[in-house]
């Protein structure tokens, strides 16, 4: 949930990171967090393994700007991957206005998304959110690797409500923003519907 | 924000504490006292919420419905996070200079204080309705200029 504070004039809005186990949902926040002016961003934080395996949560604060004079702050979480961290997913996904899916394309990670989405869907329900409808952007990650599922493939099994999708290289930082910036503009928007 | 500050500082004082922070339960910095400069206060509300949360899940898993208090003891600073209601937590950061039974007395009739204040805020915003929406008149253009 969005929170408006008037008297500071600060809007803060949360955007969680989800998908399979390695798909690079910690990558994106690590790009953001190099490529974002010191001013801009608060600490990055990584609840992760020894083997660098996230274990609760990433967690950035980004301060974009300003609308109408209130400040706007978007902060990023992401969940771990892995299938038996379950019940921390759920956790995080307590309050969000906005997710990121991040697919991995490998062709051997087909099955992973798939599960990693239903699984949303599923931890989404538990908190009064619908996958249907909530703000949501796909990010098909690894494009540069060579056993890769074509862009329509993919679309097919995890995109049929049709949402934005970009591909992207994130070690590399291709499609990092434009994938941000896509989830929250519809943040914002939803917000001015319910406002 | 006024009286949540009020209670706060009220607490601050009473108690002994260094600094007492009010957080929602979804990580977000509703209110303080006491000096927390050096602090990285945006960082502490997001894990001390997702504390709270692993919190009442591992209460969930032992067949508590919840943990009401948290302490967590340093060498010379500690930390006390307590239930506000359904949607605040209390932290309190405090020293030598006062005592964990003081704090625990002290953040329970200030927990129950605090709680009608988020709730009294919530039927005030409401009744004020949508009309102060800061997001209500924007364009697409507002948001775009987010990223140049």
């Amino acid at each position: 949930m969005s929170f408006v504070n008037y008297s500071s004039r600060e809007i803060n809005c949360k955007i969680v990171y989800y998908g399979p186990g390695l798909c690079g949902k910690t990558t994106n926040l690590q790009y953001i967090f190099q490529k974002t002016n010191p001013e801009n961003r608060g600490k990055m934080i990584s609840l992760a393994t020894e083997t660098e395996r996230t274990l609760f949560f990433d967690f950035l604060p980004l301060a974009l700007g300003s609308i109408r004079g209130f400040k706007v702050r978007f902060h990023l979480y992401t969940v771990p991957g892995q299938v038996f961290y379950d019940a921390s997913r759920k956790l995080i996904l307590r309050g969000a206005d906005g997710v990121v899916f991040v697919g991995d394309s490998q062709v051997d990670r087909i099955e992973a998304n798939v599960e990693s989405l239903e699984n949303l869907r599923v931890n989404l329900a538990e908190h009064g959110f619908n996958l249907d409808t909530i703000p949501l952007t796909l990010q098909y990650n690894k494009r540069d690797l060579p056993d890769i599922v074509p862009v329509e493939e993919l679309n097919g099994l995890l995109n049929p409500r049709g949402v934005p999708t970009f591909n992207a290289i994130a070690t590399k930082g291709d499609g990092v923003f434009d994938t941000l910036k896509d989830i929250a503009k519809q943040v914002v928007l939803e917000l001015k519907k319910k406002g | 924000m006024q009286r949540i500050e009020d209670e706060l500082r009220g607490f601050r004082q009473l108690a002994k504490a260094r600094v007492a922070f009010l957080i929602d339960r979804n990580g977000q910095l509703l209110g303080q006292a006491g000096d927390s400069s050096g602090v990285d206060t945006t960082a502490l509300a997001a894990l001390t919420a997702s504390n709270i949360a692993a919190s009442r899940a591992i209460a969930e898993l032992m067949g508590e419905q919840d943990f009401a208090g948290i302490l967590h003891e340093g060498e010379n600073d500690h930390l006390h996070i307590s239930l506000v209601g359904q949607e605040g937590i209390l932290l309190v950061l405090f020293d030598a200079q006062t005592s964990i039974g003081l704090v625990r007395l002290r953040v329970k009739k200030t927990a129950r204080r605090l709680a009608q204040v988020i709730t009294d805020n919530a039927q005030e915003e409401e009744a004020e309705g949508a009309g102060l929406s800061p997001f209500a008149e924007i364009t697409e253009e507002d948001i775009d200029q987010l990223f140049r």
